[in-house]
């Protein structure tokens, strides 16, 4: 029960609510660094470190600390700093001890801190808890689902970086290049995502 | 009089001239998640209007206490202050708009527009035009989301701010795939206004970003490297 409930989890948050193309979060990104590829497997590694980093500080700072104090209105302005700090904590940290990732992932991490996905994955988790009524929704739940998230987003931006590749070449009215057609190809990358709504609750039914 | 047309117009350059979602490419995830109806789209907007001329007023009273070194977590700490306010107001006075804006509510926190007006113009100016530049950029902002909202709540469910005006519906614009499509089409065609009047044209979303100051990442110095050329190449 737990294992399907993890597997369920993890699934639906790469394909079924994925972030950027179901939810609209980190939209920045997906639309800046998804122009080449390295650069766009860069980005979403770093961003998926620091979604399941920042899932595991602030979960258990919001229910054992906030909430039995009566400081649940505190959470965005609480959770904001925290992420801001762990952004700098883990630039430091890799600076220090693995600089050769440092060298691949720091570029991207002062633009993390105002990534909204980091964010809205770690209030959106905490309000699973309260909704989920299938099973109970633990802190390795949380886990998996900001790990899903992020894969998610690698998915995405990869995808969308072969995508806009083939747009380079091809003919596009005037008016339509450059962000626009970015826009409207990213609406029809959108659309294939939705043909995986229902999908997992088909494949592991609770 | 100088004074006062100045003053005018740091509020009227966010409408239109320097429109924060159109022309500026700033906030891109409430735009695109928030537009599914024209009422979500005020209430998205008046909320966004009310932390920018806050935090830009504070902002700007601040600048000569803020250190340089840590303006960014500073700006963010002021934001999400005035973010957590609204927030309680509109809990307490909107309740629906309150659930159909959900997460994005809070998110306004890191808002490029917020951060960005900060950095670049409320830190260097004094409080009345800050103010007014936080009106104006709100007031642009609103007017995006209301246009984006007004478009896909039509064809979307047929009606406008809940009133039924069309017997047919196409579904798929109130769904994520629509979102994207009508924003790229507005864009397309503020792009050919804007060079009909022969502007600049925003190609790369990290050019008005905030962050571009300090982030490395090669996407942006791509862009900036584009920029030098398409400069050099217009001298």
């Amino acid at each position: 029960m737990l294992v399907k409930s993890l597997v369920s989890v993890f699934l639906a948050a790469i394909l079924t609510e994925n972030y950027v193309l179901s939810k609209f979060l980190g939209i920045c990104p997906f639309l800046g660094v998804s122009k080449k590829l390295n650069t766009a497997l860069g980005m979403s590694v770093a961003v998926t470190f620091v979604m399941v980093l920042a899932t595991a500080v602030t979960y258990p700072i919001y229910t054992y600390l906030l909430v039995p104090n009566d400081l649940a209105y505190l959470q965005t302005i609480v959770f904001i700093l925290i992420i801001a700090g762990l952004v700098q904590l883990v630039e430091v940290v890799l600076k220090k001890y693995i600089p050769s990732l440092y060298q691949s992932l720091g570029v991207y991490l002062p633009l993390i801190t105002t990534n909204c996905a980091i964010l809205g994955v770690t209030m959106l988790v905490l309000q699973k808890v309260d909704t989920t009524a299938a099973f109970e929704y633990t802190y390795l739940h949380a886990l998996i689902n900001s790990l899903g998230a992020g894969i998610g987003f690698l998915v995405a931006m990869v995808m969308f970086a072969g995508v806009r590749s083939r747009l380079e070449s091809a003919d596009i009215p005037k008016s339509l290049k450059g962000l626009p057609i970015t826009l409207v190809s990213a609406s029809l990358v959108a659309l294939s995502f939705l043909g995986f709504s229902g999908f997992v609750d088909k494949l592991i039914p609770m | 009089m100088a004074e006062k047309k100045s003053l005018f117009q740091e509020f009227s350059k966010g409408i239109i001239k320097e429109n924060p979602v159109l022309c500026l490419m700033l906030g891109t995830c409430p735009t695109l998640a928030v537009t599914t109806s024209a009422s979500n789209a005020i209430g998205m907007g008046v909320a966004a209007t009310a932390v920018l001329i806050c935090s830009n007023a504070v902002i700007s009273m601040l600048r000569k206490v803020i250190p340089d070194k840590v303006r960014i977590p500073a700006y963010i700490t002021i934001i999400a202050g005035f973010v957590t306010i609204v927030q309680m107001l509109v809990k307490a006075f909107a309740p629906a708009i309150n659930d159909s804006l959900g997460i994005f509510l809070p998110l306004i926190v890191v808002n490029c527009i917020i951060l960005g007006r900060a950095e670049m113009y409320a830190s260097q100016n004094r409080v009345i035009p800050s103010i007014l530049d936080g009106l104006g950029m709100g007031v642009g902002f609103t007017a995006a989301l209301l246009c984006m909202g007004i478009i896909r709540e039509l064809l979307g469910s047929g009606s406008i701010f809940g009133l039924q005006v069309l017997p047919v519906s196409i579904l798929i614009f109130i769904l994520p795939p629509g979102g994207f499509f009508v924003f790229g089409i507005l864009i397309a065609l503020a792009n050919k206004l804007n060079t009909k009047a022969g502007k600049k044209v925003v190609e790369n979303p990290c050019q008005g970003c905030p962050m571009s100051k300090t982030c490395k990442s090669s996407s942006v110095t791509q862009c900036e490297k584009e920029n030098k050329e398409v400069t050099e190449n217009a001298g």
